[in-house]
């Protein structure tokens, strides 16, 4: 029986429990509910989750065994000649034996023995498939027809079922940290690789950027140098544009909607930031390099001024114009934390609204408009779209907005794209600034979040 | 304002109002509401207060004395609150209300066009129902409002107004060691004191309360209620208040509001003692609210 068929007939079998099982709680109480301890439905979900959860587990495990199993005892049955021809080799044969098995095609053509291991292959495969079937339905039942029996009027099935559910939510909630420590795990492997090739002061303090390895020891250009200085000023660079166009902005707009505005202003305004804040960032990233990297090149013309074709400038501008809704509705939100109480003590004393708003809100929300701060510089550095487009390939050391650097996101971008060997230092690098960029990031949204609650505490 | 009134005509009855045919109808307050012009501080006039479409306050012409502490009381929802926002202009922070009506504090119309709230606020100051101290230290607190009208020339000066406020409002010895803590770290009935100090600073002629003592313990309450009496001295006071027993103890004059609409106004004793309409009685004596 095929995996998906056994699960559907898992779970036909399992809410026919729950009817059964629903149906014996009202027998056992004589068709009065309130004389049983929970509710008719949860005897119902607690056959049902009897008889399911267990057979699903058994079913995780088989399908999790089931090939390593059977390709040992394959691997045995083959003669001695073929077993003993090396591991990498060995992995090749059973690769073949595998296609074979299911039907497929094979690196080379098939002698008498592997076919033989083939057949014996796909039998072990039936064979498991069959008993995996059988075992499942027998424990759904055994698990069903038990919770079942055990149904009586005392029966606690509400707490039992509610711990259940606990259970599913608690790993929901940690499945995204299990993912994340994944990531970070992966990326920290690659990245000790990398750092076994290139020594991670090298790295971490190297001037120069050139991640071009020479194939040959006569070839130009190819320094092979990993210093990622440039990349982190670059990146560094253009966060800093992006946050002096929209900290001000965003937070003057958020002072402007949460204070001033009417009802009918914000009703529009607000929106429409809420659109800004959803253009795709490769929308921005096209009109950054080609409306507003020409547009100050031609202008820097203009004044006499030499501005390259990509600049920082350009990505940091329309990078500043992306993050101001952020930077608002972040701001909007603690500046309406401040309790009413707060504006009313204040104008109570004769406050202007722009008093109030320097003196007294200003002051209050601080900590959490710094905090939102923190956030929106973590989301520019991490950007990536805006510049690949508009801010440049060549890792300059420079901290001339006209001219073109380089990011962090940008280098991974340039390293991972088009055909990679992964044993090289070059392509290793794109995990080392991975794990770089996201140590970074860390730290800035701890120190955020930290800034954030030490704010929330203050009125509660 | 919509109501043109003549400015010499300060004593007005109600009756006279009815005569003229400016407003109508007009729902009369048995008692006292109005003084004799030379003892009056606050003159209200037929003062109407809508939310939106919802007509809060009918008609309400009111007194406040010299150096008098009147009360205001009524169930909730009778447009005490309101009535006393408007005494400040408080209700201007609120898009949807609109005041109609006079309301003069020394022959001025507060809700004249030429007139600035920012003078106005501290001219009639405020404290309100929960202690809103601001996150600065408790001289800042003080401070603030001096600083925002230009009160002081120099720190000497500053730091008198501060001391001098802080002692009126009797908390001066509890605090004057740490004056740069924060005013939010201070307990509640001393966070309310410090509010009331915050108002006086600005030496207004009238402060108004806005429930000053629901939030706090009996003790603090006493010491507030002990505090009002003290600055009747140099202020008038009108303090809306829940708690009948402190409106009996604190005022000198009562005024009991009812769906909007101001029912009695008399001598605090008179009103506790025998009070002439049947729903003011219904209420001190327990029977609703």
């Amino acid at each position: 029986m095929q995996t998906s068929t056994l699960i559907i007939v898992l779970l036909l079998l399992s809410s026919a429990l729950y009817y059964l099982g629903r149906q014996r709680s009202l027998t056992v109480a004589n068709g009065e509910a309130r004389k049983l301890h929970s509710l008719p439905s949860y005897y119902g979900y607690y056959a049902a989750l009897w008889c399911l959860l267990p057979a699903l587990a058994i079913l995780a495990i088989w399908n999790g065994f089931e090939t390593k199993v059977i390709t040992t005892l394959v691997v045995n049955g083959l003669p001695d000649a073929v077993r003993n021809v090396g591991d990498a080799k060995l992995g090749l044969i059973v690769n073949d034996i595998r296609n074979l098995a299911t039907g497929g095609m094979t690196s080379v053509d098939p002698d008498p023995a592997m076919i033989a291991a083939a057949k014996h292959y796909a039998d072990l495969r039936g064979i498991s498939h069959a008993a995996l079937a059988v075992v499942a339905l027998v424990i759904a039942s055994i698990g069903g027809f038990f919770a079942w029996r055990h149904i009586a009027t005392g029966h606690r099935a509400r707490n039992k079922v509610e711990s259940i559910v606990k259970g599913f939510l608690l790993s929901s909630s940690t499945l995204a940290i299990f993912t994340t420590v994944g990531i970070v795990l992966s990326v920290l492997f690659e990245a000790v690789r990398f750092f076994n090739q290139i020594p991670i002061t090298d790295f971490l303090f190297g001037l120069q950027w050139s991640p071009q390895m020479a194939i040959r020891a006569d070839q130009v250009g190819s320094s092979g140098a990993f210093g990622v200085i440039p990349l982190f000023v670059g990146t560094m660079l253009i966060s800093l544009i992006a946050m002096v166009v929209a900290a001000p902005t965003g937070l003057m707009a958020a002072i402007y909607l949460s204070e001033y505005a009417n009802r009918k202003v914000r009703a529009v305004v607000k929106p429409m930031m809420e659109i800004l804040a959803g253009i795709p960032t490769v929308v921005y990233g096209f009109f950054a390099a080609l409306t507003v990297a020409p547009f100050l090149r031609d202008t820097g013309g203009i004044l006499g001024l030499d501005v390259s074709s990509e600049s920082a400038l350009a990505a940091g501008l329309v990078m500043g114009i992306m993050i101001i809704p952020f930077v608002s509705s972040l701001s909007d939100d603690v500046i309406n934390a401040v309790p009413q109480a707060m504006r009313d003590g204040a104008y109570g004393l004769g406050a202007t609204r722009s008093e109030t708003i320097r003196n007294v809100i200003i002051p209050a929300a601080l900590p959490g408009i710094v905090g939102g701060m923190l956030l929106a510089v973590s989301r520019a550095i991490g950007e990536t779209m805006i510049v690949v487009m508009a801010a440049g390939l060549s890792a300059n050391l420079t901290a001339n907005p006209l001219e073109a650097v380089t990011t962090v996101t940008v280098q991974i971008v340039t390293l991972l794209v088009g055909d990679q060997e992964f044993d090289s230092p070059k392509t290793l690098a794109a995990f080392a600034l991975g794990l770089s960029l996201f140590v970074t990031t860390l730290i800035l949204n701890v120190v955020a979040l930290h800034v954030v609650r030490k704010y929330r505490e203050q009125y509660e | 304002m919509e109501i043109a009134m003549n400015t010499s005509e300060a004593v007005m009855s109600p009756e006279s109002t009815i005569e003229n045919g400016v407003l109508a109808p007009v729902r009369d307050a048995v008692g006292t509401p109005l003084l004799a012009r030379e003892d009056a501080r606050m003159t209200c006039r037929n003062v109407n207060v809508y939310y939106g479409e919802k007509h809060a306050i009918h008609d309400v012409s009111l007194d406040i004395g010299k150096n008098e502490v009147i009360a205001m009381i009524g169930p909730s929802g009778c447009g005490k609150s309101t009535f006393l926002r408007c005494l400040n202009r408080m209700n201007d922070t609120i898009d949807i209300c609109r005041v109609q009506g006079q309301i003069r504090i020394d022959d001025q119309d507060i809700y004249d066009k030429s007139v600035d709230v920012v003078p106005l606020r501290a001219q009639v100051g405020m404290v309100f129902q929960k202690p809103n101290p601001f996150p600065k230290s408790i001289y800042d607190n003080i401070a603030y409002g001096p600083r925002i009208h230009g009160l002081s020339n120099n720190r000497t000066d500053l730091d008198e107004i501060v001391q001098g406020s802080l002692q009126k409002a009797g908390l001066w010895e509890e605090v004057k060691d740490r004056l740069d803590q924060p005013g939010t770290g201070l307990s509640g009935g001393q966070q309310q004191r410090l509010c009331i100090a915050r108002a006086i600073a600005v030496s207004p002629e009238v402060i108004l309360m806005d429930e000053p003592c629901s939030a706090l313990d009996p003790i603090a309450t006493a010491r507030i209620e002990e505090l009002i009496d003290e600055l009747r001295s140099n202020f008038t006071i009108a303090i809306v208040t829940h708690s009948m027993q402190q409106a009996a103890r604190v005022s000198q004059r009562t005024a009991y509001f009812h769906l909007g609409d101001l029912v009695e106004v008399g001598p605090t004793e008179e009103i506790f003692t025998n009070p002439s309409h049947k729903l003011t009685e219904d209420y001190i004596t327990g029977r609703f609210g």
